[in-house]
């Protein structure tokens, strides 16, 4: 005989406000089956736990429902709960009074009769629970970080220094990502690489990482604790074990025009190239595209110089299987194409340049050696216009989002260029200055205050490029109500930020799901910033939304937290539920092994005691369900159930609206 | 007294579609919650079930929700491409291009079934979604099953 409680929480005001809870309460308490129906204040407190705990004692009860917040938020704080008093955490149910109703209508008559409804659903559903026991699962404590950023970075070093093994996977051929391209990082103005590179040097040589750049996932398979991933590493055509990184070969390489992708377009590199001097690894890798050889089979002079013999032009691509329990993706962010801008320029100008650009113009290391210089011609500029909020903000261009550390960027930037050329006159545009962060309203006004950059609240409506060479900059001051036009030499677009592309590809392969921008979903906006949908893949950067530096590296180190806490247990214990195969009426049909998305249903023989073979139905593998149920629906002969949404549940659920 | 009941007895007021559900966890549940997070307003006429997956829906709930009093029934769950569980949804996709035409057939009015992709950060769009399907199902009228007799909860 059922015997079920129900608990409606008053959530405060969020749900009584609008849904009357002691009507709800009491027509639950009519409800067959019920025999105990209270409401609350907050029933997710301390004294709301020990409430439901005394009733399942004192009454015996065979099933709780607890009528609050989405189950979502609680629904595991009542299992415990139950599961404290002694009963099965499977047998609890939740009928989502808040955000699925006082939150969303107003009318209290509709919503308490809809609040009815829902708590009717719960009891009619959880008077048909099976009691479950979790099932346990062993977890491969090897980590993946997808990534080689400082995101991936210090995930990799906080996993690893823990004791842990890591698997970093990089794309291109060197870890460092787009911090290892900036010239100085705000607000304390450090210089990036230096700060950078000894993390990279500690990556790369950590006994307990294993670094595989050019290198990329192909595919994935199984789930948390368990993710086989094949892991593609591109033919490099070089034998890194062999190879010092002496420099001889790309000395040689006649190929020697090809825009290099580190320095945003602005110096060439060779066929065969090491991205950046401070590359880690710090090997060459051959551009199969470019590279005479491969393409025409002529030169070869790298491979004639080296005397390590180190460079061999058959080489293939290598795929690797490896088990890992946990994931991390931290794939980063990139610069939004300008060139949707036909306002200003459509990308035509070598003088209207993106953000990394003026950071290779700036760095040290860059092809103008740390001089700010115009790309057309050389000289240095004396006027140099700063527009913010390009792409973002503009749901013209369908981002409507603020890319968020751009206001500080470009601060930054006007202020690198005002060192460099005292007497240069730098101007930002912009709509409204966001620099909230430590020490980040200092930094903007250091810019305005000590080093002279004039700041004009206006936006750009064109730029073009007048004959001798100067662009001309017209925008708007609005404080002062007119308009405002600039002669400049040089013009720096602060363009959106915008995920990596190719990132929307990597996510279908984990299961994680993406917004309409392509930035990574977490599990909660609020409360799970690191976590997703899919169990054991977590996110750390750029790639989840815009985010600076400190951020970064916070979010790292907090995907490294969750993955070492997942690999605290030597087994994981798993939702049970799982589909069941009914094996006096299952016709082996195999409908269901075909439906499965995780290959977790099998053929199995029944035989007799004298071997003989009786039949062969279909058996599911409980450690491989992950309970989507979709062998339910194509099953013919109804013999697969889903616990937890057994058919009698579902059905009953459905048909009890009246 | 049950709904059509009440509605028998007050001819004058107002008809209110009664709207059920069958939406997955991971996308449009979650979407829904988010609707509820963000106070978008919406029609209560909706009442919401939980699968794991869009995958998991027969065909068969669909007609036993019109015989259990809906009027009108949404499933709705992950993008093609983005399915909590791969495939599932695409297995859906597939069952209701035929179970459409089925329901259609039988003479249930295609105002009344309708078949969606709502993800986790699309609170809006399910908000708007509701309120839709709520205003066309309220001019379709209530649902009259070929055997009235039939209308009965399950004990």
């Amino acid at each position: 005989m059922a015997r079920i409680g129900v608990f409606i929480c008053h959530c405060g005001e969020n749900i009584a406000r609008t849904v009357d809870v002691a009507a709800v309460a009491s027509a639950a308490a009519r409800l067959p089956g019920v025999v105990h129906a209270v409401d609350y204040k907050y029933i997710c407190s301390d004294p709301g736990q020990q409430m439901i705990r005394k009733a399942v004692s004192d009454l015996r009860l065979t099933g709780l429902v607890v009528g609050a917040c989405s189950p979502r938020m609680h629904e595991a704080t009542f299992r415990r709960a139950a599961a404290e008093a002694g009963l099965n955490p499977y047998l609890v149910e939740m009928a989502n009074l808040r955000e699925h109703c006082s939150w969303v209508h107003a009318d209290r008559a509709a919503a308490t009769a809809k609040a009815v409804d829902l708590v009717r659903l719960a009891v009619e559903k959880v008077k048909r629970n099976r009691a479950l026991v979790p099932i346990r699962v062993p977890i491969e404590p090897t980590a993946l970080v997808v990534g080689g950023g400082i995101a991936g970075i210090q995930a990799a070093l906080d996993i690893a220094q823990a004791g842990r093994k890591v698997i970093l996977v990089e794309r291109s051929a060197s870890i460092g990502g787009h911090m290892a391209r900036l010239s100085e990082t705000f607000p304390t103005l450090d210089c990036s690489q230096c700060i950078l590179t000894p993390r990279m040097v500690e990556a790369a040589s950590h006994p307990n990482i294993m670094l595989m750049t050019y290198s990329e996932v192909e595919s994935v398979e199984g789930f948390v604790g368990n993710f086989q991933v094949t892991i593609r590493r591109k033919a490099k055509y070089v034998d890194w074990s062999k190879c010092t990184g002496c420099g001889d070969c790309w000395a040689k390489c006649p190929v020697q025009k090809i825009p290099s992708e580190f320095d945003a377009g602005l110096a060439p590199r060779t066929a065969i190239y090491r991205p950046f001097p401070q590359a880690v690894p710090s090997k060459p890798v051959i551009d199969a595209a470019h590279c005479l050889m491969l393409t025409k089979k002529k030169c070869g002079a790298c491979a004639k110089v080296c005397d390590r013999g180190a460079i061999h032009f058959e080489d293939a691509d290598e795929l690797f299987r490896v088990k890992v329990g946990a994931v991390v993706l931290a794939t980063g962010f990139d610069l939004w194409d300008h060139s949707a801008y036909g306002e200003y320029g459509g990308g035509r100008w070598a003088d209207v340049v993106d953000g990394f650009q003026f950071e290779r113009l700036a760095s040290a290391s860059g092809p103008t050696s740390g001089e700010i210089r115009r790309p057309s011609d050389g000289a240095v500029p004396q006027t140099v216009v700063f527009v913010q909020c390009c792409g973002s903000r503009d749901a013209k261009v369908g981002k409507a989002y603020c890319s968020k550390i751009c206001c500080m960027v470009t601060a930054k930037h006007a202020m690198l260029y005002k060192h460099k050329v005292h007497k240069g006159r730098a101007v930002v545009f912009y709509m409204d200055v966001r620099a909230g962060g430590k020490g980040y309203e200092e930094f903007v006004r250091r810019a305005v205050e000590s080093d002279g950059v004039e700041y004009v609240r206006g936006r750009v409506s064109r730029i073009y490029r007048r004959r001798d060479g100067r662009l001309i900059v017209r925008g708007a001051d609005t404080l002062v109500g007119k308009p405002v036009t600039i002669e400049a030499d040089l013009v720096v677009l602060a363009d959106a930020v915008v995920p990596r592309r190719g990132s929307e590809r990597l996510a279908r392969m984990f299961g994680v799901g993406y917004d309409a921008d392509g930035f990574y979903s977490e599990a909660h906006p609020k409360l799970r910033p690191v976590e997703t949908s899919a169990a054991g893949v977590f996110l750390a950067g750029a790639c989840q939304s815009p985010k600076d530096i400190p951020e970064t590296v916070s979010q790292a180190s907090a995907a490294a937290a969750k993955v070492l806490g997942l690999f605290s247990r030597p087994e994981l214990e798993r939702e049970p539920v799982v589909a069941r195969v009914n094996e006096n009426t299952c016709v082996h049909c195999r409908a269901c092994l075909a439906a499965c998305p995780y290959g977790a249903i099998e053929d199995y023989e029944i035989r007799d005691r004298q071997g003989r073979l009786l039949k062969v139905v279909a058996r599911v593998n409980e450690g491989l369900c992950q309970g989507c149920g979709t062998c339910v629906a194509v099953c013919r002969s109804k013999s697969m159930d889903l616990e937890g949404f057994t058919d009698d549940q579902v059905f009953a659920q459905v048909v009890t609206l009246e | 007294m049950t709904e059509p009941e009440r509605q028998l007895a007050e001819p004058s007021a107002a008809f209110e579609p009664r709207l059920v559900a069958l939406v997955c966890t991971w996308c449009t549940y979650a979407g829904a919650d988010l609707a509820g997070t963000s106070r978008l307003p919406y029609a209560p006429n909706v009442r919401i079930i939980q699968f794991p997956c869009t995958g998991r829906i027969d065909p068969l709930l669909v007609l036993k929700a019109f015989e259990g009093g809906a009027d009108g029934v949404l499933v709705s769950g992950c993008h093609p491409g983005d399915c909590h569980y791969t495939s599932g949804n695409y297995h859906a996709r597939r069952r209701w291009a035929i179970v459409r035409r089925l329901l259609e057939f039988t003479g249930i009015d295609s105002r009344r079934l309708y078949f969606s992709w709502v993800s986790a950060a699309e609170g809006r769009k399910f908000a708007d979604l509701v309120n839709e399907i709520t205003q066309a199902v309220r001019a379709a009228g209530p649902f009259e099953p070929a055997n009235p007799a039939r209308r009965r909860p399950w004990t």
